[in-house]
């Protein structure tokens, strides 16, 4: 038995605001191929009296938390934070996936989910020359555990740090020092080791001098914004700081960033999660697009608000969910490839990884390719 | 008996901002009971949203047959003083004894001498090449018109305006070596010196009758308005099934008859999440006409489209009025299916659009294939309301509509003495509701005016 008191989590959580309406559900991606259903949910908790079990509700752990169900709710109500709360409750208990407690043990003992040794965390570094942690700078760049580490996403890292570079941007890194922002133990539920990250992490960059501060992923930029207590940190995802250097953005800042190459390639553009739905930055990723020589952009049906989850996100990087047989990343490169795009482009660590996986699986790399957007401008320098 | 004041000059007179179904009831009867009213339009006619609809519910009387002598006898009213195309410049005074000052814009046509014949607009360089705003346009958008134009054919009065964000001249002030408007006019009724006239009047007492706009389907990107030419809203619908419409009445998109026709209710109603993105923060009223609207629409529908199949996707059914109930009892054993969910999202597949639910009946997602989707776009306070600030001080709401003095006990009294409101402006009201309200307006204005006329005789 996995207990929780649900009339005082459904006033905590705001469900009796709920009419039932039924569009978290129609919207959600996940509810196209496994059991899950916000709604439903959100009325069980409702006439359960006082005490609900969660025994078997694996549906639980298929949420994405792409933010989809809040965006569209007319109610102000939030199922996907309310799932998160019930995942709190369940990892209390110590009831969790094998993977997802490695994850969190990785992230408390190492600084990052990925079971990596925290001294290799500026390996990305190479040969690249970067203000170190101690040395003032306007900006810190914060780079985030998947691009610290893995071998794909660090090609971006270095991309964005040649472009910033190039541009004259003032910036630095914390190198060896950088710890996970702790978005992902957030979403799968370990609130109190999020609490802990908060607090070192807020410390850390207070020692530092850090007031301003870009990140490469948007789940990081996010949680930054959101999840942190607000204490004066300008926190902004990388998109938004490329698109403020370009000379067309008006600002009279001496840093621009100017390309000299062409990309003559058709590209489309996969909205983020974190970036579009959580944050509504739209415009700035296709602002740096559109602003590349030789680039035809053009758009999926499901663009900006409707873009299709990568199912990246909620401490999906570690979980297969429910049903694994069909996978929305490949639903989306399908989407891609209908545009006549040849390279699908990204903002996001997570997604470059899913959306990259998908074309792989589908035998589509002669077709298409997957690139985040700091990639293609560092083509086109 | 009823000019006596006007030849001395002390008839006791209201103005009436305002000239859709609220302010003209409340014209009628006000200068019926031999009181002077000064009706002020906005617009190039008198008419309002009700000139715009094809049939109402749930009786199905048209709309235009019932409105259209209210329309004529205003124009014809001794008691009445008619300014379209018009606004209110300046209120001083008090109650009891505003001076009002009313703005004529110049719609560069003499309307002593305009007869209405329209060869101006035949000849008009931009002929059916001037496409309306969809929430002023009569046309809600739907079809082309010239850039001098009469709103609609029953239009009082029935003079022409040249639009001034259209015409070639007024915007870039030369249109070709000669105005084909002008020389297609035998009544040389077309003078571009017109400017802004002013008239100053006195009134006792002053009614606002500014009625409401449609909520912006844009607010809702998933759904696709503007980028799918196949969602409209319920006004565009009504003006394609309107006999005067452009399609005459045929329901048709792009030439096509639709087959799949889904209706999508509380499109910018009952929604509290977008106080972030509109300038008239969240509409999280219930806007009482739309449950009532569709069902009238899915029935013209099924009625004009045969084999048709209509789709209503609902969150509840508000059919309060009456004859509401039955309506809807009506519509359903016609063939209309009633799905109960509020779509999520509109997408693209092939040629048609789905419509994305889920059927909380049963529990199930649904994507239904759409070749038109209707959205059943809900009320808001007029977008430009703010702009009476100055003159009227009138106090708000929490929604944004104009607020009565008392919720129950005043219901047609403003924060200001001697000012009234009548119909939408204050809020939601379908037709009956909106005629009634207008109605007390008027009831509650003429014992001001009556007083006024008891001290005049003593």
């Amino acid at each position: 038995m996995l207990m929780i008191e649900s009339r005082q989590f459904a006033r905590e959580h705001g469900l009796f605001a709920c009419i039932q309406c039924g569009k978290c559900t129609a919207g959600c991606p996940m509810a196209i191929k496994t059991k899950i259903n916000p709604r439903t949910m959100i009325y069980r908790l409702l006439v359960a009296g006082n005490s609900f079990n969660l025994e078997g509700y694996e549906e639980l752990w298929d949420c994405t938390t792409c933010n989809t169900c809040y965006s569209r709710c007319p109610k102000q109500v939030n199922p996907m934070e309310a799932f998160i709360a019930l995942r709190s409750a369940v990892v209390e208990k110590g009831r969790v996936h094998p993977n997802v407690k490695t994850a969190l043990e990785s992230t408390f003992r190492h600084g990052n989910p990925l079971t990596m040794p925290r001294e290799d965390r500026a390996a990305w570094i190479g040969d690249l020359d970067i203000k170190a942690a101690e040395e003032p700078a306007e900006y810190l760049y914060f780079v985030g555990c998947t691009p610290s580490y893995d071998p794909r996403v660090q090609k971006v890292s270095r991309a964005l740090v040649q472009l910033l570079q190039e541009s004259g941007l003032d910036f630095k890194v914390l190198g060896g020092e950088e710890s996970c922002c702790g978005s992902e133990v957030r979403r799968l539920g370990e609130a109190g080791l999020f609490e802990m990250m908060v607090e070192e992490n807020q410390e850390l960059y207070k020692s530092m001098g850090v007031e301003r501060m870009f990140t490469t992923s948007p789940h990081c930029f996010n949680t930054f914004k959101n999840d942190y207590p607000q204490n004066g940190l300008q926190v902004q995802h990388y998109t938004q700081v490329l698109a403020s250097l370009l000379p067309e953005s008006g600002s009279d800042a001496t840093q621009k960033l100017t390309f000299s190459k062409k990309f003559e390639r058709t590209v489309t553009y996969h909205d983020p999660c974190y970036l579009g739905k959580h944050n509504r930055i739209f415009d700035e990723p296709r602002a740096v697009l559109k602003s590349i020589p030789g680039l035809k952009l053009v758009e999926m049906d499901r663009s900006r608000e409707k873009s299709l989850c990568c199912e990246g996100g909620g401490g999906r990087m570690w979980l297969e969910g429910t049903n694994p047989g069909l996978r929305l990343a490949q639903l989306r490169v399908k989407e891609a490839l209908e545009t006549g795009a040849d390279v699908l482009a990204t903002a996001c660590p997570f997604c470059l990884l899913t959306l990259e996986e998908a074309v792989k699986h589908l035998n589509a790399e002669d077709r298409i390719q997957v690139l985040d957007i700091a990639e293609i401008a560092r083509e086109a320098l | 008996m009823m000019t006596d004041y006007a030849s001395n000059g002390h008839q006791p007179a209201a103005l009436i901002i305002g000239g859709g179904i609220a302010g003209i009831q409340a014209a009628l009867d006000i200068a019926d009971a031999g009181f002077k009213v000064y009706l002020v339009e906005r617009s190039p006619s008198i008419g309002g949203r009700m000139s715009q609809l094809d049939k109402t519910f749930p009786t199905l009387d048209c709309s235009s047959c019932i409105m259209t002598p209210k329309m004529v006898d205003v124009s014809r009213h001794p008691n009445i003083e008619l300014h379209t195309y018009s606004e209110v410049a300046g209120i001083g005074g008090e109650p009891g004894n505003f001076q009002v000052r009313i703005k004529e814009k110049p719609r560069y046509v003499d309307v002593d001498k305009c007869r209405g014949c329209g060869l101006c607009a035949a000849a008009c360089r931009l002929s059916g090449r001037v496409r309306g705003e969809p929430g002023s346009d009569h046309n809600a958008g739907v079809a082309n018109r010239a850039a001098i134009y009469v709103p609609f054919p029953q239009a009082v009065p029935l003079v022409y305006t040249v639009d001034p964000q259209a015409c070639i001249y007024l915007t870039r002030g030369v249109c070709g070596k000669t105005f084909l408007c002008q020389d297609a006019c035998d009544a040389k009724a077309i003078n571009f010196a017109q400017t802004e006239k002013f008239f100053d009047v006195e009134v006792q007492t002053i009614i606002v009758a500014t009625g409401f706009d449609l909520f912006d389907p844009h607010r809702r990107p998933e759904l696709g308005y503007g980028k799918y030419p196949q969602v409209i809203t319920t006004l565009e619908f009504e003006r394609l099934a309107s006999a005067s419409g452009p399609t005459a009445g045929k329901i048709v998109m792009n030439g096509q008859t639709p087959r799949e026709i889904v209706f999508i209710q509380c499109v910018g109603s009952r929604d509290r999440s977008l106080a972030e993105n509109g300038e008239n923060g969240s509409p999280s009223y219930c806007s009482r006409v739309c449950c009532m609207a569709v069902a009238k629409q899915a029935h013209l529908a099924h009625d004009r489209i045969p084999g048709a199949r209509v789709t209503v996707f609902y969150m509840d059914i508000r059919a309060f009025g009456k004859g509401f109930e039955e309506f809807y009892d009506r519509v359903r054993q016609e063939g209309v299916l009633y799905r109960r969910g509020n779509p999520s999202e509109i997408i693209r597949r092939g040629d048609k659009l789905l419509v994305r639910a889920e059927d909380t009946l049963l529990g199930e997602l649904v994507e239904v294939e759409a070749d038109m989707v209707v959205l059943a776009v809900g009320m808001q306070p007029r977008r430009n309301s703010h702009e009476l600030d100055e003159i009227l001080p009138l106090a708000r709401g929490e929604d944004g509509y104009f607020l009565e003095a008392h919720p129950k006990m005043r219901p047609v009294d403003s924060n200001l003495p001697g000012v009234f409101l009548a119909g939408c402006c204050q809020g939601p009201k379908d037709i009956p509701d909106t005629v009634a309200h207008a109605k007390a307006a008027a009831s509650a204005a003429m014992i001001l005016l009556s007083k006024t006329r008891n001290a005049c005789a003593v």
